[in-house]
């Protein structure tokens, strides 16, 4: 019983009136983003940053955390409805979604994805109260050798496993790095890249980085790339699903949940991936494979029961081990270090009313949506009417006030719009924003770490490859730089020609970050 | 997804004609077609220039870094100095660089600016207005001229709707941030 006395303790934290409230809050922003094409869960997590300097942390990032898979759920809407995945995650679902919405089964296919996203968030919630303190448990006996290797792993999965161009997010990660040297030194104290402006002498901070370079970014490049076929969306009949539908698709929904559990954990996995590979499973294991685009419910029911588990289990190497596995995950953690918390394996033990708090609210949030996507989903619906022309300036002002109203300073709005248009370049350019901000946000600690590794080895770096668990890291960390490499080297001197396939998804899943 | 001939990124009515006659020729796509299409709504591509340059800048940086940290000094791995850190992360995205200049170049993933990217600087503009206006005159008018010019030029709105809702969107900041909340923000009224 003593594994469970916190846990219980936890439903207490989410009970507290001020936490359903923001609880409730996230999900429906969440909700209504993932409608919404344009802004991703990431850039409205950072655009809404302002909003949790007044609460206690643990309201803070049940809402924020609401957000990223309330976002899961709301996607779903806009695929099987317009053809136009509101996120993401839910481009695979376009494929069948739309397939039955023609077919007269939109109700169907929408309730289907929300049952899926339900079982799968809760599967997933499940594994992460029991995984969780195992892991952080684990890392307890780290020092800084082994999280100067999993940062570094970190930062490099996450670039390398992102949509755009491997070598240009490896490069962003380092552009991050860089600027996360900017200020103080935390070992001599001496100020590094100031350039004599007081304004920097602190360094930068993280808010008007996250929000420029994820929010204002998007919302400049959305400016100019609008989602044009907006169509009048088909009426929404009969959510509840048949009993044969639900039987069909409930082999696909386990499996689902399970893939996107495991997928979600692995740094730059998450719910994107984990739909694809769902999608693909479910493919392959089918008698019928052709039924596949053509309406078939487990085309559904896979993905969306993988992203919402990987949107969950995407918190585990961030409140374990204090590494966040994707873009989103790395706002969260920069929230969190702005409450004062420093996420990591003495979270569990040091801080049970937050972490407790934070998943079990979890089971709260995907009741909620599931309530907002059966028999509210009419209501969403509706929100698809509103223009996007209309919603960009209302983002704009909250972007630029919200800013303001952390430190109340003019300088902060000033550095919003400048990290907004290198954001915009950036994804003008074919550079992930993604990269960029997780390895700002771990930059200072991988520095600390590495130095004090360095001290601790007297300075010599092979110190890293005596320790076990350091070691093994370093050598993932090379097989991720040089397999690639090899095996395109391999390809290249097989045949000469090297065509650039290009991925369906790709083009939708750069819109929403 | 501006059109082709790049007649703008805007929401008007020509665009919901040529959503309905989509609508009508696209219904029965596979997805293989369906991702075909997605293809052809990219905008399109820059070409080895945009790669290089986007090297070039990074270089720059890079080797600024460089000389910046040496200034700082590097000390040994034991006892490092200021320098060390930032030096070789410069030295790291120099190699990065180079290596796209001359490995990535033909990666056709940046997109050409076109005539709709002059939408972007105008909004770009409207917002360094705002941030030159909020601290004299507080947030309301220059809240309610970024809205207005958002809605009508670069969301071709209608003028009704635009000064409609510029209003109502103002006033709703207002009762939200001023009224409500307490924020700190500056304010005229």
């Amino acid at each position: 019983m003593e594994f469970f006395e916190p846990v219980i303790n936890g439903f207490g934290v989410v009970l507290e009136p001020m936490n359903l409230l923001y609880c409730l809050l996230g999900v429906m922003i969440g909700m209504l983003i993932g409608v919404l094409p344009g802004l991703g869960p990431a850039a409205t997590i950072a655009i809404l940053l302002p909003l949790t300097y007044g609460v206690e942390p643990v309201t803070a990032i049940i809402m924020l955390a609401g957000i990223f898979y309330g976002a899961q759920y709301g996607g779903t809407i806009t695929s099987v409805l317009l053809r136009l995945p509101g996120e993401a995650s839910a481009v695979v679902t376009v494929f069948d979604g739309y397939a039955l919405a023609k077919q007269g089964k939109a109700g169907t296919a929408l309730g289907i994805a929300a049952i899926g996203s339900f079982i799968g968030g809760t599967v997933s919630i499940i594994g992460l109260t029991l995984l969780a303190p195992i892991v952080a448990g684990f890392a307890l006996d780290f020092g800084p050798p082994e999280y100067t290797a999993l940062a570094l792993l970190g930062i490099l999965l996450v670039a390398t496993v992102s949509n755009g161009g491997k070598l240009k997010s490896v490069i962003a990660a380092g552009l991050g790095l860089l600027l996360a040297t900017v200020g103080r030194d935390g070992f001599t104290g001496e100020s590094r890249f100031t350039f004599g402006s007081l304004s920097l002498a602190d360094g930068l901070d993280f808010v008007p980085i996250a929000m420029g370079i994820f929010g204002l970014g998007e919302i400049l490049y959305n400016l100019e790339q609008r989602h044009n076929k907006v169509q009048a969306p088909a009426k929404v009949a009969n959510v509840w699903p048949s009993r044969q539908d639900l039987k069909q698709s409930s082999g696909a929904i386990g499996r689902g949940s399970v893939l996107g559990f495991f997928l979600g954990i692995l740094p730059g996995g998450g719910a994107t991936l984990s739909s694809l590979a769902a999608y693909a499973m479910e493919k392959k294991r089918a008698k019928n494979p052709e039924r596949f685009g053509r309406g078939a419910v487990e085309g559904v029911a896979a993905p969306e029961s993988a992203n919402n588990a990987a949107a969950t289990s995407s918190f585990i190497p961030l409140l374990t081990l204090g590494i966040p596995a994707n873009a989103t995950m790395a706002i969260i953690f920069g929230a969190l270090l702005i409450q004062g918390v420093t996420p990591g394996p003495q979270l569990v033990a040091n801080d049970p009313e937050l972490f407790w708090g934070v998943v079990n609210s979890m089971y709260i949030g995907n009741i909620l949506l599931l309530i907002m996507s059966i028999p509210l989903v009419g209501i969403f619906v509706k929100i698809l009417r509103v223009r996007a022309a209309i919603l960009a300036p209302i983002t704009v002002l909250i972007t630029l006030i919200g800013v303001y109203t952390i430190r109340n300073s003019v300088f902060d709005i000033w550095l919003v719009i400048f990290f907004g248009v290198i954001g915009y370049l950036m994804k003008k350019f074919g550079f992930e924003p993604g990269p960029l901000v997780l390895a700002f946000v771990l930059g200072a600690l991988l520095e600390e770490n590495l130095r004090r590794s360095l001290l601790v080895f007297g300075g010599d770096a092979a110190g890293f490859v005596s320790r076990p668990i350091s070691g093994v890291l370093l050598l993932v960390f090379l097989m991720v730089i040089f397999l690639p490499l090899i095996q395109s080297l391999f390809k290249k001197a097989h045949a000469k020609k090297a065509t650039n396939t290009d991925d369906p998804s790709r083009k939708n899943e750069k819109e929403s970050v | 997804m501006t059109s082709p001939n790049g007649d703008g990124s805007n929401l008007g009515g020509s665009d919901v004609r040529a959503a309905a006659e989509a609508g009508s020729v696209l219904d029965d796509l596979t997805p293989e077609q369906l991702a075909a299409e997605w293809d052809e709504d990219k905008p399109p591509a820059a070409g080895p220039l945009a790669n290089i340059a986007a090297a070039a800048v990074v270089v720059v940086i890079g080797v600024a870094g460089i000389f910046l940290s040496l200034a700082m000094g590097l000390g040994t791995p034991e006892a490092p100095e200021p320098g060390m850190w930032p030096f070789i992360i410069s030295v790291v995205l120099v190699v990065l660089a180079t290596a796209l200049a001359v490995f990535g170049r033909n990666t056709l993933d940046a997109e050409k600016f076109s005539s709709s990217s002059w939408a972007v600087l105008s909004g770009v503009g409207t917002l360094i207005g705002f941030v030159l206006l909020v601290g004299t005159v507080g947030f309301e008018i220059p809240s309610l001229l970024l809205t207005f010019v958002w809605l009508r030029f670069l969301g071709k709105e209608t003028w009704r709707m635009s000064t409609v809702l510029s209003f109502a969107v103002v006033a709703a900041f207002y009762l939200i941030f001023v009224v409500a909340l307490g924020v700190p923000v500056p304010h005229l009224f």
